[in-house]
């Protein structure tokens, strides 16, 4: 078996005087999706966010590629190959669809130095792009801003892709164009660690998954055996599939 | 599909969006308003170049203050020391230059002026980079302490120019190619304020240029809108920072030099007494805006003058009055920079 690209043992997170995470241990294996799950508080957002250096691990290690991680800067982060897609998105709304990208492509200076055949198979996946190549990023609509979140995050290859409930408020349709979206993502063989609530997106996309609560995780396997067992999926998550099909 | 020859092919083939132009005739409604109150074309002409002047010397001493709350919500009430500096660079540079700035030549005038202009620029950039590292960087995030600190600093900065060049005024002469006026028929227009109207553009085009044609520019610009994003993609939005605040001081330092020119002396608290006006134009254009900066330093400028000369005792207000009726109908100003 394959040594994990990201590796979390024993990490606390705090917030002021709030103890967020509390001894979080995680595993992302290389070109696989994992799925992190939980109901509203649990610490995803904050995991992400720690992984990130957003917000500093207290305590506990992160490892990414076997360097340990957790008390780099976010900038020194993102250039060991971490792409992060908040859960606002983080779209710079003033700026337009092309120099969002142009901003992320950090190789780039110019427009005309960005990897034209990556654009190209970007425009594939996400067609709106294209369109509203030259309009204010802010003036797209909710998926579209989406779509345009992860496009940045992936304009040039990155091993490690963290992405924050990308369904989020988003209509099914859209959200079916994001599972295509992202089932040929998979198949470059990125890996990825999706933060996920709408379990029914999730199930479609995930290798594996981990569930959290109260800042732990309290469950990890495989997707396919946590949708193979309704019993499990009612203890950890108190649903069933068929609430949600 | 397709594959594309270039990005740029793409951006040409497709269609550009509008923008908000409407602000953009606020200046002419301004001027056109003042007209016939004013009644006097030649007057009319004569302010209005006057405001302009001053909006320009206004923008180039206020875009590095509003870069700087941009990106970082630093509220730096001690910009104006870098004012007060540039100018009494400025004084010794140009009175060790006398020889040159009391020649008839333009071109000997500015082997004088401009020395004086990059001294000063480089003396307040490094004051800058000073300031930002000892009285900035410790209460990032920190309003009220930002606002206490950086007024503090700035008296201790002003008086140690009182020790260095004594309390009193220091006259600032114009140098002889740079005084008297153009007559255009019966408007004259002075010379002076017509190169600082060019050196406002200039510095105006060459921070457009920069924030939307270069990736620096791009950064400082989504660095406004959402600094952690930009730390998420990879770039150390702190370093960024250093080189906006620097640049900027410097700029207030350029803007010192014009400013004192055009009041023809200089006094350790001209800086102090034009912070209010920063933030007036800062405010109105929208915090974070540079081309929100320099519509309201236009507004400001052009304001001031037309008040002075209609109603002089409501000149002092005029320019509050002008903010309150912006923000009533803008309240984030003219051209807002979105935060996230």
């Amino acid at each position: 078996m394959s040594e994990p690209l990201l590796k979390l043992e024993g990490v606390h997170t705090h917030i002021g005087a709030y103890h967020i995470l509390h001894g979080v241990d995680l595993e992302v294996m290389p070109g696989e999706m994992t799925v992190l799950l939980g109901r509203n508080g649990a610490g995803k957002t904050t995991t992400l966010r720690t992984i990130m250096g957003l917000w500093k691990a207290t305590a506990g290690t992160i490892t990414f590629r076997g360097e340990a991680i957790q008390a780099l800067d976010t900038p020194d982060i993102a250039h060991r190959g971490l792409a992060y897609v908040p859960e606002n998105m983080g779209i710079f709304a003033d700026l337009t669809v092309c120099e969002n990208m142009l901003l992320a492509a950090r190789n780039a200076r110019h427009i005309d130095q960005m990897d034209a055949k990556r654009l190209d198979w970007l425009f594939g996946l996400f067609p709106a792009l294209k369109t509203f190549w030259q309009h204010p990023a802010g003036l797209l609509s909710g998926g579209q801003k989406q779509m345009l979140a992860v496009a940045r995050a992936i304009i040039e290859p990155r091993p490690l892709l963290l992405i924050d409930e990308p369904s989020k408020g988003l209509a099914p349709s859209i959200i079916q164009n994001l599972i295509s979206a992202f089932r040929e993502l998979k198949q470059t063989e990125t890996t990825i660690l999706l933060v996920e609530q709408n379990f029914n997106f999730a199930r479609q996309l995930g290798d594996r998954v981990a569930v959290m609560d109260d800042g732990r995780v309290v469950h990890a396997g495989s997707m396919a055996d946590l949708v193979g067992d309704e019993g499990l999926q009612q203890k950890l998550l108190g649903l069933s599939l068929a609430s949600h099909s | 599909m397709k594959i594309p020859d270039s990005p740029a092919q793409i951006m040409e083939t497709l269609p550009s969006v509008k923008t908000d132009r409407l602000p953009l005739f606020l200046l002419p409604a301004l001027a056109l308003v003042a007209l016939p109150l004013i009644g006097s074309f030649s007057t009319w002409v004569t302010l209005t170049f006057a405001g302009l002047a001053m909006g320009m010397i206004i923008f180039i001493i206020a875009s590095g203050l509003t870069l700087v709350f941009g990106l970082m919500d630093v509220m730096n009430f001690g910009h104006g020391v870098f004012i007060t500096l540039g100018a009494f660079i400025a004084v010794s540079v140009l009175g060790r230059m006398a020889g040159f700035t009391e020649s008839p030549s333009l071109v000997r005038n500015l082997i004088a002026v401009v020395p004086a202009m990059l001294a000063a620029m480089v003396a307040a950039g490094a004051l800058g980079l000073v300031f930002e590292r000892i009285i900035i960087r410790p209460v990032y995030g920190q309003p009220l302490k930002q606002i206490m600190i950086t007024m503090g600093g700035m008296i201790v900065a002003v008086e140690l120019i009182k020790v260095i060049w004594g309390a009193q005024a220091i006259p600032l002469p114009l140098p002889e190619a740079f005084k008297g006026s153009l007559l255009f028929g019966e408007t004259a227009i002075e010379k002076y304020r017509l190169i600082a109207v060019v050196v406002g553009l200039v510095i105006f085009a060459m921070l457009f240029w920069i924030l939307s044609r270069t990736k620096v520019g791009l950064l400082i610009r989504a660095g406004v809108h959402d600094r952690e994003m930009v730390e998420s993609l990879g770039y150390r939005i702190g370093r960024l920072f250093i080189g906006v605040f620097v640049a900027g001081s410097a700029l207030a330092g350029l803007g010192g030099v014009m400013w004192g020119l055009y009041q023809q002396s200089v006094t350790p608290e001209m800086g102090g007494a034009i912070n209010v006006l920063l933030f007036i134009v800062i405010i109105i254009g929208g915090m974070g805006s540079i081309g929100g900066c320099f519509l309201g330093a236009l507004m400001v400028g052009l304001v001031n003058n037309y008040a002075g000369f209609l109603a002089p005792k409501v000149a002092l207000i005029s320019n509050i009055l002008l903010m309150v009726i912006v923000l009533l109908w803008r309240p984030q100003g003219i051209y807002p920079a979105g935060k996230a």
